[in-house]
């Protein structure tokens, strides 16, 4: 095992749960690499329900694992009582659009100061590859057997337009830009957002790439991001990269202590 | 040097697309699990770490010539 693995995850929760090839363990990876030049004491994690979820629950340091929907508002509580701790949220696209979406929106409404890490493999992956927000349009899964109708939600935008103070986009395909980015959210002041495209091997693979083999759906993902701003996406590409930078909001916290004294 | 953990190794094969010098290629060997780990040449190594970035078991770890 990395000597990075050694010293920062359970020995007894190992190996991880996740599928051969799925792009959550790169996360971790990184994750992992990020803590290493930051720091493991300040850090607290809070992940919900999912294949996503199960991230932090291999580093050795206080994990809440809470309610499907609810890691966002078990972190803004989790914030306010302890304001010097730096609070880390690891969710999915389902946890964090569907049935969390509304805790989402109002965290970056607030300007609560956590980091929040959307880990994106376009379905529902545990409970066996239900469509799901992120899911793209005509795509076929196992709750739309004719093709999804419903145009996914561009997670982006909407932390953007909710009034998230740093929001971001990686792919899994590119470990050492996770890393960077997560250190920049982590050290923001304010509520961060990090979208990370994530392959999913055994669900996604299957019903939306059509391919099984974790290089193929790899191959795909490296090559749907694009990081230049000025050139013309094509179909089903995305933009990665830091895409909104505020540093002068207050945070919540800060305005409670205001209002206090 | 590439040192693979073989029981932490589940054989999805990120680490030989990712690797572009091809000195970790498809192995014949499986381990305790049934996966199938991959084979390293150390001729063609350039240790950079890509394999090591990317594996998600970190059963990878890379060791420098001059850190052994």
């Amino acid at each position: 095992m990395n000597p990075l693995g050694k010293k920062y995850l359970r020995k007894e929760a190992l190996p991880t749960i996740f599928c051969p090839g799925c792009g959550h363990g790169t996360v971790l990876n990184s994750t992992l690499r990020m803590l290493d030049k930051v720091g493991l004491e300040n850090f607290l994690f809070v992940s919900g329900i999912g294949c996503s979820s199960w991230l932090p629950v291999f580093i050795k340091a206080d994990v809440l694992h809470t309610l499907h929907g609810r890691a966002v508002a078990v972190a803004t509580g989790l914030k306010l009582v302890q304001p010097d701790k730096k609070v880390m949220v690891f969710n999915g696209d389902g946890d964090n659009m569907a049935i969390g979406g509304n805790h989402f929106i109002h965290a970056a409404r607030r300007n609560i100061d956590i980091t929040v890490v959307m880990l994106n493999n376009y379905i529902y992956g545990m409970t066996g590859g239900q469509a799901s927000p992120g899911t793209p349009l005509n795509s076929k899964t196992k709750t739309s057997p004719y093709g999804s109708h419903e145009k996914p939600f561009d997670a982006v935008k909407l932390a953007i337009g909710a009034g998230a103070t740093f929001v971001a986009r990686e792919t899994s395909a590119s470990p050492i830009k996770i890393t960077r980015t997560l250190e920049k959210a982590v050290n923001h002041r304010g509520f961060s957002f990090v979208e990370i495209m994530s392959q999913c091997p055994t669900q996604a693979g299957r019903n939306i790439y059509g391919k099984s083999a974790p290089s193929d759906i790899f191959r795909i993902l490296r090559d749907s991001a694009v990081s230049k701003k000025d050139t013309e996406l094509l179909q089903g590409q995305f933009r990665t990269g830091i895409f909104h930078l505020d540093e002068e909001t207050p945070v919540y916290s800060q305005k409670i202590e205001v209002a206090a004294s | 040097m590439v040192d693979i953990d073989k029981n932490q190794c589940k054989g999805c094969e990120l680490c030989i697309i990712n690797c572009k010098f091809e000195a970790l290629v498809r192995g014949t060997e499986r381990n305790s699990k049934g996966y199938i780990v991959p084979a390293y040449i150390a001729d063609k190594c350039t240790s950079c770490k890509m394999c090591e970035f990317i594996c998600p078991d970190l059963a990878i770890t890379v060791i420098k010539e001059n850190e052994l």
